[in-house]
């Protein structure tokens, strides 16, 4: 999985950095810092989750499964 | 606005037929008119929108704008005095990026995380006076009220002796229609006179608060004005009071109204983030949505919308289309993802949600560990819904344990 961020379209809602901490976190005005790429198999399916619910539709995956 | 269309003009906001339910044309509007004509409380004609892949693009589309104040856009209330038509909705739209900047960093999920504990604190004193009172009690005025109040005036440095009078203002200020436009200006005054001299107070000895650092920060090379800190914490309190106090309320409803909700939750609390996701999509009482307003033409649902048309999105009745959501009239305290609108999307989605995340949460988790037994006191029928603009309430949740 690669994980890639959008910071134009990030809106700041930290659902990312609630859902998957080890692989997202938030600059003071609250867009979003990726944290690791290729985050470990086990953080995959927060990781899906947070791309879902992004209000901003910031996060896009390649390779998901 | 167009009236070519022959088809019937519905009244709106529409009435649903129990306090917990959606109203009946959601779904038809869904199925067959996903741009349905609708005529507001000051009479004047909008679009609605409730398909989920509509109110989705409507909302993070910038053309969509919120300039309700405009000549030729829609008056959503009688007299025209609510939130979105003031003047200063229409600054802060402006201002908008330059103080949603500003507040990100109060509202980021590390430092809303960093106050997890006060707020659970504060809701153990609320339930403790509560249980103290004994049952039944009324779930709204002893919780759900008092609780985002507490939170916000934390926040802002306000005493916790002046708890309730920004309650007070809250409520007026948010009225669309408990509240005289008299009322909601003579609100809106008091409570500027307040923080007017609640900034000056910050000014003069700076605490560990949002305000004391907002006062001191310095954005794009100018410190703040006065009427901007203001706003700000009018912003803050208009926005995160009246919303996460009905939520907290509608959700605790949902979930006593079928005893089976509750039961799964006390037997695993670790399905309370899963569970607060579903009620926010879940919420049938979610009031107004969000009014946008095109000068240009634009498309939605394969129907040419012409400049002038004000648009209403009801994200409550997007988070029930089946084509978003399987079983979407079913409440899944599992369901995950759970992308549901109710904080809109995009570059206008609530700053706050993070908060109001963890307000809910938290509340729930107290509620499961002191009060397993918590169960309505009154057949859900007999709920009142309470009229907000922002977002539909509950007059009162009575309870006993």
């Amino acid at each position: 999985m690669r994980v890639i961020v959008d910071l134009e379209k990030c809106c700041g809602a930290g659902q990312c950095v609630l859902l998957a901490p080890k692989v997202f976190d938030q600059r003071d005005d609250g867009i979003v810092i990726l944290l690791d790429e290729h985050p470990p198999e086990a953080l995959h399916k927060a990781v899906r989750e947070a791309a879902c619910v992004c209000p901003g539709a910031a996060i896009k995956l390649e390779d998901p499964a | 606005m167009s009236t070519e269309s022959s088809e019937q003009v519905l009244d709106y906001p529409l009435r649903a037929p129990a306090p917990l339910e959606p109203p009946e044309e959601w779904a038809r509007l869904r199925q067959g008119c996903p741009v349905a004509h609708v005529r507001l409380p000051s009479g004047d004609q909008a679009v609605l929108l409730t398909r989920y892949a509509d109110v989705r693009q409507v909302l993070a589309d910038p053309r969509f704008t919120r300039q309700l104040g405009q000549e030729g856009a829609a008056k959503l209330s009688e007299d025209g005095g609510s939130v979105f038509e003031t003047e200063d909705a229409a600054s802060l739209t402006e201002g908008h990026e330059r103080w949603r900047r500003l507040l990100h960093k109060s509202f980021t999920a590390k430092r809303v995380s960093a106050m997890q504990p006060r707020i659970e604190a504060m809701a153990d004193a609320l339930i403790d006076d509560m249980v103290r009172q004994g049952a039944p009690a009324d779930l709204v005025s002893s919780l759900a009220f008092p609780l985002p109040v507490w939170v916000i005036c934390e926040l802002l440095g306000i005493p916790d002796i002046d708890r309730d009078k920004l309650a007070f203002w809250s409520n007026a200020m948010l009225n669309m229609t408990q509240f005289t436009r008299e009322q909601m200006q003579q609100a809106q005054m008091e409570f500027a006179e307040y923080m007017t001299a609640h900034i000056a107070a910050k000014r003069a000895a700076p605490g560990e608060d949002l305000l004391s650092e907002l006062v001191a920060a310095v954005d794009d090379g100018h410190p703040l004005t006065e009427r901007e800190l203001m706003m700000i914490g009018q912003g803050i309190l208009v926005a995160g009071h009246e919303t996460t106090s009905n939520t907290i309320a509608k959700m605790m409803a949902m979930l006593l109204s079928e005893r089976s909700r509750w039961e799964q939750l006390v037997a695993d609390p670790s399905l309370v983030r899963t569970a607060v996701e579903e009620a926010l999509r879940f919420d049938a009482n979610a009031g107004f949505g969000l009014p946008r307003f095109i000068t240009e033409e634009i498309e939605v649902s394969g129907q040419k919308l012409p400049g002038g048309t004000t648009v209403v999105c009801n994200m409550a009745a997007a988070n029930r289309d089946e084509q978003a959501y399987e079983r979407a009239d079913t409440m899944d305290l599992t369901r995950s993802p759970n992308p549901h609108l109710t904080f809109g999307v995009g570059p206008h989605s609530c700053v706050g949600q993070a908060l109001a995340r963890t307000e809910l949460q938290t509340t729930l988790n107290v509620l499961l560990r002191r009060l397993p037994t918590l169960a309505l006191a009154v057949p859900t029928e007999e709920l009142a819904r309470r009229e907000g603009l922002l977002i539909g309430g509950l007059e009162r949740v009575p309870v006993r344990w």
